[in-house]
């Protein structure tokens, strides 16, 4: 039986906050570093996203669409590229074009919403699936959530706004004894179909790949492709989901991991058995084996493969309170530059930075962090937070100063609207009393003109 | 295993960190099986806890004249009184006492009593180098008449005690250093007590730093060979159970302390600063400055010219049950030390519940995790953090509970357990 190879790319970059001190709260509403944004977005499109891009291209070509790959790009990275490297987008576009690419759907701010609010998070997939329509010309037809959190409940939200599948984490507590390289369904939406990421053989790309002490290191595409060729015989699919990072950024191109990659496909097309294919290709071809029950939200990240990363401390939850319930003043006002900041502060890095897990698992949550410690980045957030919520209220009780004026005009005119209705009605009964069509038209006529003379 | 070990305080009577060190390292080492400590210190009061240890006081050993020539060092040493001045830990009474005296050249000699005994008056006083050169001698004698295997010194004051200990019987040496010259004098060293470090150093056969920070500014600045040097952090006595009847808490107002000797080391300043930049923005909190020392003054003039003085209080000097009381009126301590050897302050705050940001330039950053870290010159960080621990619960709250845990797990017994590897190496090497 032929076994199906799903790569899946996730593209997503931060917009870094400046130093915010606790003076700049109501004195200054610029929230970002200019300068580390754009350079960090510079620096990692110059060693991974360009130079990955390129190759898949060239791989796409060599192979005449046996080759084929995934992507998610979150929105907040599309909006660093707009603003800062427009060549990604162009190259990512160039692979949109070979039609071999297939670009899923998230949550536009790369945000943690889909536990927070259901309203919100509709709305945010919305939003991204009409950019990523506009940009790649195709409507996302599978979803993936930040950082592959999923749980039933995620699932059926999912289903409802029309998705046909969602990517998540093989993760070993909600498997059990079954095996992630089947496909899976939704426990109570069996229509909405579940990819389940291969840890083992994904991690040993996206972490292990060039760490020395690994006993398997230096990886060769032959040693990955005989491990392919090592899965079980009635295997169906194996879900390789990395960070696109992986390419040049968390392993340098020194690594080789280019040249891996490079040779990869050549490996594993050596096999008959095996094929490449996109997520909504996959579900429009293979059988489900059976439900997948999450009854508790799993994500793809730290050996717990659970929400502790950003929600683990009470610092996290703190902010995560504070921020969405900020959510009902936010869709009171139309102000851009407060969706804009509302957007950037979801973003779920910000929360990893606040996770005291840095003091024991250090290596991983060190990773581009800005801050010196946990407590330095909550206390830049709750700063920033400070500031936003008192710019939002203020916008809110002005937008809402202006409904009240809004409404107040319309009650003027109700009332307006009313008192000619009046005067048309006592003239229809004028017309019913009086007899002789002659007198009447023109009573009426006479009256309607009066009507319009009122009115203007 | 027995140890002779010399210092120059013991608490009760303590004037800062050294005595409370001392006190519980020698604490720890009375849960090591075979390790029996006795401490020697210039003046015994006799109220001292001598539950774990033996307490000797060198003023109650008499004196006999044929000591008196032998110490060729100590003349040299005394002989440093005639250009300097120098009283590192002085209260401001004594202070203000030597401010207006003024010194002439002295002589070598010992004034002994009808008995033959030295006094002491156990403080650091003027008379200092005197007093060091006292105990230095009496440390031979005692040493003499003692049986035990090693010799273990505590800072500078104790450093020749240990040296003519060590001279007098041939026994190893092990110092201990909790401060160096460089960081009580804020870079304006003092010579003569340079030499006596850096003699001890040299003379010891092993030496105890507080934390890495000092290991390095004694292989840096004292030339020492990096192997000699072992780090060996402080710990904290477990919480006492306070009498918090008294307490007296404003409801609505938080408190931000600085809790240490006002002197340039401490970095009492920068504290000052801070208060400023918070209280421009919020009006619930009060900063309250406790302790003494020769920037007094200064700091008092500093928070009047900036017009905080009704939000920005001075305690003068705390002492044992208010130290106490003030950690457990606070919401917030600060330590923006300039160079601290290693800090057991913070901990006592954390020990209180208290939550605490530190400067980077202390010891004791080196292993705490859940306190707020800035440079002790970076005002605007240190206003942000105490910003934002007043303002933000949630942190507050983390660090209570965490801080707690964290200095629950250093414990004296650690510490003794690292000195005693260290006198391990030191007995098979010689």
């Amino acid at each position: 039986m032929k076994k199906t190879i799903c790569l899946y790319f996730q593209v997503h970059q931060p917009f870094r906050f400046r130093r915010y001190r606790f003076f700049d709260i109501g004195e200054s509403e610029y929230y970002y570093d200019d300068y580390v944004n754009e350079s960090a977005i510079k620096k990692i499109a110059s060693r991974c996203y360009l130079p990955a891009n390129r190759m898949m291209l060239e791989l796409i070509k060599k192979y005449e669409g046996q080759f084929k790959i995934t992507f998610s790009i979150s929105g907040i990275a599309l909006d660093l590229f707009e603003l800062y490297a427009p060549e990604v987008l162009d190259s990512f576009r160039n692979l949109a074009g070979t039609g071999h690419v297939e670009f899923l759907a998230e949550a536009h701010a790369h945000s943690l919403v889909s536990l927070a609010d259901s309203d919100e998070f509709r709305f945010q997939v919305t939003e991204h699936s009409k950019r990523i329509e506009s940009l790649f010309g195709a409507r996302p037809k599978v979803f993936r959530n930040t950082e592959l959190i999923y749980s039933d409940e995620i699932g059926n939200r999912v289903a409802d706004m029309g998705f046909a599948g969602i990517l998540s984490e093989g993760a070993r507590h909600i498997l059990g004894w079954k095996s992630p390289n089947y496909l899976y369904y939704n426990a109570s939406h069996p229509r909405l179909k579940v990819l389940l990421r291969n840890f083992r053989l994904s991690d040993d790309l996206a972490f292990r790949f060039s760490r020395q002490s690994w006993k398997e290191w230096p990886l060769t595409a032959d040693k990955y492709a005989y491990w392919l060729k090592k899965l079980n015989r009635k295997d169906e699919l194996v879900n390789i989901f990395l960070d696109y990072e992986t390419f040049g950024e968390n392993h340098k191109a020194e690594s080789g991991i280019f040249d891996f990659f490079k040779a990869l496909p050549e490996k594993i097309f050596k096999n008959r058995d095996f094929e490449f294919a996109t997520p909504s290709m996959i579900i429009s071809s293979m059988q489900p084996v059976g439900p997948i029950s999450v009854p508790y939200p799993v994500s793809w990240t730290d050996e717990e493969r659970d929400l502790s990363a950003w929600l683990g401390n009470d610092m996290q939850n703190e902010a995560f309170n504070k921020l969405f319930g900020l959510r009902s003043l936010v869709r009171k006002t139309s102000d851009n530059k407060i969706l804009t900041d509302w957007y950037n502060l979801q973003t779920s890095d910000h929360f990893y930075f606040m996770s005291t897990k840095v003091f024991t698992d250090e290596e991983v949550h060190k990773y581009y962090n800005p801050y010196e410690s946990p407590y330095d980045a909550f206390i830049n957030y709750m700063n920033i937070l400070s500031d936003f919520t008192q710019r939002l209220k203020e916008a809110a009780g002005a937008e809402e100063l202006s409904m009240v004026r809004m409404e107040r005009i319309l009650m003027d005119k109700d009332k307006q609207i009313e008192s000619l209705q009046k005067i048309i009605d006592e003239l229809k009964e004028n017309k019913k009393a009086v007899i002789g069509p002659v007198g009447i038209s023109r009573k009426g006529e006479d009256a309607s003109r009066n009507v319009m003379l009122e009115e203007t | 295993m027995r140890v002779l070990m010399f210092g120059w305080e013991f608490p009760p009577h303590i004037s800062g960190g050294l005595g409370t060190a001392c006190y519980g390292l020698t604490r720890g080492m009375s849960h090591i099986p075979g390790l029996e400590v006795t401490f020697v210190v210039p003046k015994a009061w006799g109220d001292e806890d001598q539950s774990f240890l033996q307490l000797v006081a060198a003023e109650n050993f008499p004196v006999k004249r044929k000591y008196i020539e032998m110490w060729g060092f100590l003349k040299q040493m005394t002989f440093l009184e005639v250009h300097s001045r120098l009283m590192p830990y002085m209260s401001p009474e004594e202070y203000e006492k030597a401010g207006r005296r003024s010194l002439s050249g002295t002589r070598i000699f010992f004034n002994t009593e009808q008995a033959g005994n030295l006094k002491f008056t156990g403080t650091y006083g003027p008379d200092l180098f005197q007093e060091i050169a006292n105990y230095a001698l009496m440390a031979g004698i005692i040493a003499e008449e003692r049986d035990f295997e090693i010799i273990h010194a505590h800072d500078w004051l104790a450093f020749p005690a240990g040296i003519a200990a060590k001279e007098a019987t041939g026994k190893p040496l092990v110092i201990h250093v909790h401060a160096t010259e460089f960081d009580r004098s804020g870079g304006k060293v003092n010579p003569g007590v340079f030499e006596i470090e850096k003699r001890g150093m040299e003379i010891a056969d092993m030496i105890i730093a507080v934390s890495n920070l000092t290991r390095q500014t004694i292989i840096e600045k004292y030339g020492i060979h990096p192997e000699k040097v072992i780090t060996v952090y402080n710990a904290v006595e477990p919480e006492e159970k306070h009498d918090v009847s008294s307490l007296r808490k404003m409801a609505n107002e938080k408190i931000v302390t600085f809790l240490g000797r006002i002197t340039m080391q401490k970095g009492p300043e920068y504290f000052i600063e801070a208060a400023n930049k918070v209280l421009k923005k919020s009006n619930n909190v009060r900063f309250v400055m406790a302790g003494s020392g020769d920037m007094f003054p200064r700091m008092i003039k500093r928070a009047a010219s900036l017009g905080i003085a009704d939000r920005f209080h001075f305690t003068g000097f705390l002492r044992g049950r208010d130290v106490n009381q003030m950690f457990l009126m606070s919401d917030l301590y600060v330590m923006p030390s300039v160079s601290e050897p290693f800090g057991i302050s913070p901990l006592e705050a954390m020990r209180s519940n208290v939550p605490v940001i530190i400067s980077y330039q202390s010891g004791v950053s080196e292993i705490l995790r859940h306190v707020v870290k800035v440079d002790f010159w970076d005002i605007d960080a240190m206003a942000d953090a105490i910003y934002g621990l007043l303002h933000y619960n949630a942190l507050s709250e983390m660090f209570k509970k965490r801080g707690k845990d964290e200095v629950n797990n250093l414990k004296w017994e650690t510490s003794a357990l690292k000195v005693k590897k260290v006198y391990d190496r030191v007995l098979s090497a010689s």
